[in-house]
């Protein structure tokens, strides 16, 4: 038995823990209140959703698992863990499909009600895990009958038994709060918020919760809670942040930093849907959604409003990118700003809706007909999205061009602690249209030239329907350079070709250097771009402390590579390219620079973690 | 808009590029009706849009002296969509053939229409692909021979104007290349309806599918031909308006002889009623038998655009406009000082 001054909390450096259950047990919400919590503590943080594609998964199956990683720290961290330390199990089949994802000797803490006939069979449990002394086994276990006991404490409230059944979750959560020490009262806070009308639904969560907080407390399983203290971050107010929100975000600032008023134009497709969802919340920023009758109209609507003087964007998944190919080249054509948001997931088709992956790279580069590039970037964490979002609306705006923005499942759901910045302090681009005539023609009449082109940007004037005097016609035909005119002749198609080409390629002046983290004189460079940032700093740092010298480089800017990345990449006599995909960064490397780019791949709907690169990281130096 | 746009004439909207439709093509003659149009109806040039998309007709915007956009094949409704939603004090104008509207551009034809989105939309209907040299359309008659169909098509044909209608459309006409007064009438129409309009038109084709239309539209066969549809007005036709339509007591429309049955019984048609539009335009199964023209169908319902910036006004008035530091804020925050 253990006594109160046994029982003070004991300092972690940092945890990770996973929270897994059935899809319908609220897994999700239960991971990102803690995660909110631990926010608020002031606990650097980032998270992992993982949830199936269905729906409804039939219930109590390893298909219907969805679960919750969490990695929350006293220090600066980049990923949300290898491996998680604590697992929590609502019923079998999260035991049977995620305890082998657990660190050897990590703590398990099992809702036992469960763990009956139907859930073990159902999860394909011949003998229960729980008594057959062997799959537990070296574990720290906690069994603790949350189900029942979050009914007791709904009994008072007046709850149906199997509604009460519903706030397990909350159960999970009070006392995996109590056991972190996590602040109580914002999550009360958060439930009466969120269940505000839904009275019974929101006193039988506050129950369970507080449930599960007292029973940490009172009950003599635990032999005390666990600190981790704040992470030391630079001053100023922070939020969490997913990447899907960061992006929407984003786009409200570009139109204020640029005085135009934003239009989305999107078509529903996970996992980009809640960047619609969230700017159509935001109608008192003039922001104009259309929920599209299909990908290509998302994107045609945008590409009208973009016509029309919007800051036009519109958000999709791969298989919308493939179908808003053509649209693309007609904005390349056109020479119309606007932002393509890809939020990669596994493919091919509908491949792994709900995972993340990055294969859409060279279809970014190279999925649409004819010679037709455009600056491609690339968001490398949840709240890098909004930067990124602000850097692809500057671009677009700039040089009239699409935009593709590559964010991918893994950033668009997972969060991560961000500073919010100072509106003042963001850069401002506003847009300047044309307003007169900018040429003559043969008799010397003023007219307007709709493709006589800024010299140096090499973009060409915006006139908008509305402007006196300005009227023109464009179209998806060759044209002529200067006047637009329809021009078939092969001089000219020639010459707009290498215009186009070189506008997109002089961008590389206007985008920072590649940066590069870690060594000077390091043995390899170690290269990447998007959601794969946070798992290859971590293992350069592994790498680096056990005493090799590595340098890491993570590209933001895609198309056009930055000036200086061939001679940063011929410094170092390795370059090793970790990427979600087979090797398309690397393919393109090896292309544009004639370097020996190896790739380290991973295909599994899942993040690499900074083990796994660990160990890439070493192989290729032992190579 | 208070001030008032200044006198122009059709030279004002003709834009210098040569008109490139072969001769003898129907296009021309739709392209005169537009443009004879435009300065009668008091708008700008520079507030005027056209957005096409690809096919023969879609080569339009090219020669209208307006603002215009040749996009892609059979988005223009989609991008019109867009243009309308972001600018509704602009005129905007839809053109396309049966391909461009009817087959890879059907989808967001009738989105357009059920969403009720303030555009015009011009659907020439030649009942062939002109552009790719004559393949069958989806208004092709089954049986078509063309080079994609040398046995014949065994396509049935989709009704534009039965499509329309059932999309929801707020305003559905139809009218025919060789009757300038009436296309300026159908066009002047649909360009005051506020909301998604669509005119069928029958336009022909000379070099790949010629007189497909000639039944009815030749002047010799018009008056006999072609059923006037005027709202308030007995559906009679005829040199003398001595044929006419009923609606028998089996709720079936019928072609009559008005001296046969009386002038009582002949139906009074009723832009207002949907049942009605429907059936009369299932009265021709093709431009071979006596062909409804006019005005279908034409009611008022909420516009789009004008739906989309009220709720952003009612957002603001709520909330204030949108102060982007207090959005950044408006999650969880914590201070680390
Ligand atoms: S092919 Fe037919 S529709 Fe096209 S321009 Fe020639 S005549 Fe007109």
């Amino acid at each position: 038995m253990s006594d109160i001054a046994e029982r003070t909390p004991v300092e972690l450096d940092r945890v990770i823990i996973r929270f897994a259950g059935d899809s319908g047990d609220g897994m999700q919400l239960t991971g990102d209140r803690f995660t909110s919590a631990s926010a608020l503590l002031g606990n650097d943080l980032a998270t992992l959703p993982e949830y199936p594609a269905e729906i409804r998964a039939p219930a109590g199956t390893v298909f219907g698992v969805s679960a919750f990683q969490v990695h929350i720290s006293d220090h600066d961290i980049t990923t949300p863990g290898d491996s998680p330390n604590v697992l929590v199990a609502m019923n079998p089949a999260a035991l049977m499909s995620e305890l082998d994802k657990l660190e050897p000797g990590g703590t398990v803490i099992i809702n036992t009600d469960a763990f009956e006939e139907r859930n073990l069979a159902k999860a394909g449990y011949d003998e229960n895990p729980l008594t057959d002394g062997v799959t537990l086994k070296g574990y720290t276990v906690y069994e603790v009958p949350m189900t029942s006991l979050t009914k007791g404490a709904c009994e008072a409230l007046g709850v149906k038994p199997r509604d009460a059944e519903r706030s397990k979750n909350f159960f999970a959560l009070g006392l995996i709060s109590w056991m972190y020490t996590r602040p109580v009262q914002p999550t009360i806070d958060w439930i009466n918020a969120k269940f505000a009308g839904k009275e019974l639904v929101r006193d039988a969560n506050i129950a369970a919760f507080k449930a599960g907080h007292a029973f940490g407390e009172t009950a003599e399983l635990f032999d005390h809670p666990y600190v981790v203290k704040p992470a030391e971050q630079p001053p100023g107010t922070y939020t969490n942040i997913s990447g899907n929100v960061a992006v929407a975000w984003g786009l409200i600032a570009s139109s204020q930093l640029s005085e135009l008023p934003l239009f989305l134009g999107s078509y529903p497709i996970t996992p980009a849907s809640d960047i619609l969802h969230e700017l159509s919340k935001h109608k008192n920023f003039g922001v104009r959604t259309l929920q599209a009758e299909d990908e290509i109209a998302g994107i045609g609507s945008a590409l009208g409003a973009a016509y029309g003087g919007h800051l036009a964007v519109t958000t999709t998944s791969g298989p919308g990118m493939d179908l808003k190919a053509e649209t693309i080249g007609l904005a390349i054509n056109l020479e119309l700003p606007l932002i393509i948001v890809d939020v990669q997931r596994g493919g091919p088709s509908t491949g792994l809706p709900t995972k993340t992956e990055q294969s859409d790279l060279m279809l970014a580069f190279y999925g649409h007909h004819g010679e037709s590039p455009l600056p491609i970037i690339a968001a490398y964490s949840p709240a890098n999205c909004f930067d990124m979002t602000i850097e692809a609306a500057r671009l677009a705006l700039k040089y009239r061009t699409p935009v593709i923005l590559l964010t991918d499942g893994y950033l668009a759901n997972g969060t991560e602690p961000w500073r919010i910045p100072d509106v003042a302090d963001l850069p401002r681009f506003p847009m300047a249209f044309a307003t007169g005539p900018n040429g003559s023609d043969d008799e010397g009449n003023p007219v307007y030239l709709p493709y006589l082109r800024d010299p140096d940007t090499l973009a060409r004037p915006l006139a908008l329907p509305g402007t006196p005097e300005l009227m023109h016609r464009i179209g998806g035909l060759e044209k002529a350079d200067g006047s637009g005119n329809v021009s078939y002749s092969p001089e000219n198609h020639e010459h707009m070709t290498h215009l186009r080409a070189d506008k997109i390629a002089g961008i590389a002046d206007d985008i920072p250097h590649q940066e590069i983290r870690g060594d000077e004189d390091a043995e390899i460079l170690v290269v990447g771009w998007g959601s794969t940032w946070g798992a290859i700093s971590g293992a350069v740092d592994r790498v680096r402390a056990k005493g090799r010298r590595v340098a890491q480089a993570h590209i933001t800017h895609l198309s056009p590579f930055p000036e200086n990345l061939g001679e940063v990449l011929r410094r170092y006599p390795k370059v090793l390219v970790p990427e979600m995909n087979l090797g398309q960064l690397s393919k393109l490397l090896r292309a544009e620079y004639l370097v020996d780019a190896r790739s380290v791949n991973k295909m599994r709907g899942v993040p690499f973690t900074a083990g796994e690169l660990e160990q890439a990281i070493l192989a290729e130096l032992d190579r | 808009m208070t001030d008032v746009a200044p006198p122009t004439t059709r030279k004002d909207w003709s834009s210098d590029q040569e008109v490139r439709w072969c001769p003898g093509c129907g296009d021309y003659s739709i392209l005169a009706a537009v443009q004879l149009l435009m300065p009668e109806l008091g708008v700008r040039r520079e507030d005027t849009v056209f957005v096409s998309g690809i096919g023969c007709a879609s080569r339009f915007p090219y020669y209208m002296n307006t603002y215009g956009m040749h996009s892609i094949h059979g988005r223009a409704p989609a991008i019109a969509t867009g243009l309308a939603m972001a600018r509704p004090d602009l005129d905007i104008w839809v053109i396309g053939g049966d391909g461009d509207m009817l087959s890879i551009g059907g989808n967001h034809l009738i989105h357009a229409l059920r969403r009720n989105i303030n555009v015009t939309i011009l659907l020439f209907n030649n009942q062939i692909y002109g552009l790719t040299k004559g393949q069958y359309s989806p208004t092709s008659e089954t049986g078509k021979v063309t080079k994609s169909t040398p046995f014949g098509s065994i396509e049935a044909p989709f009704n534009p104007i039965s499509l329309a209608i059932g999309a929801e459309a707020t305003f559905v006409a139809r009218t025919h290349d060789m009757d300038r007064a009436h296309m300026m009438e159908m066009f002047r129409r649909a360009h005051a309806h506020n909301g998604a309009s669509v005119v069928e038109i029958y336009q022909n084709c000379n070099v790949f599918n010629d007189g497909a239309f000639e039944e009815i539209t030749a002047k010799a066969h018009r008056a006999d031909m072609l059923i006037p549809l005027e709202h308030g007005q007995p559906v009679r036709f005829g040199a003398d308006g001595e044929h006419g339509v009923t609606a028998g007591a089996d709720g079936k429309l019928r072609i009559v002889e008005v001296a046969e049955v009386g002038e009582d019984a002949i139906l009074v048609h009723d832009e207002t009623d949907p049942g009605l539009a429907f059936q009369l335009s299932r009265l021709a199964s093709g431009p071979h038998t006596p062909t409804p023209i006019g005005v279908f169908r034409a009611v008022e319902r909420p516009e789009y655009a004008e739906q989309a910036s009220a709720q952003i006004a009612a957002a603001q008035a709520k909330a204030g406009p949108g102060d982007l530091q207090q959005l950044l804020l408006s999650g969880a925050t914590w201070t680390v000082s």
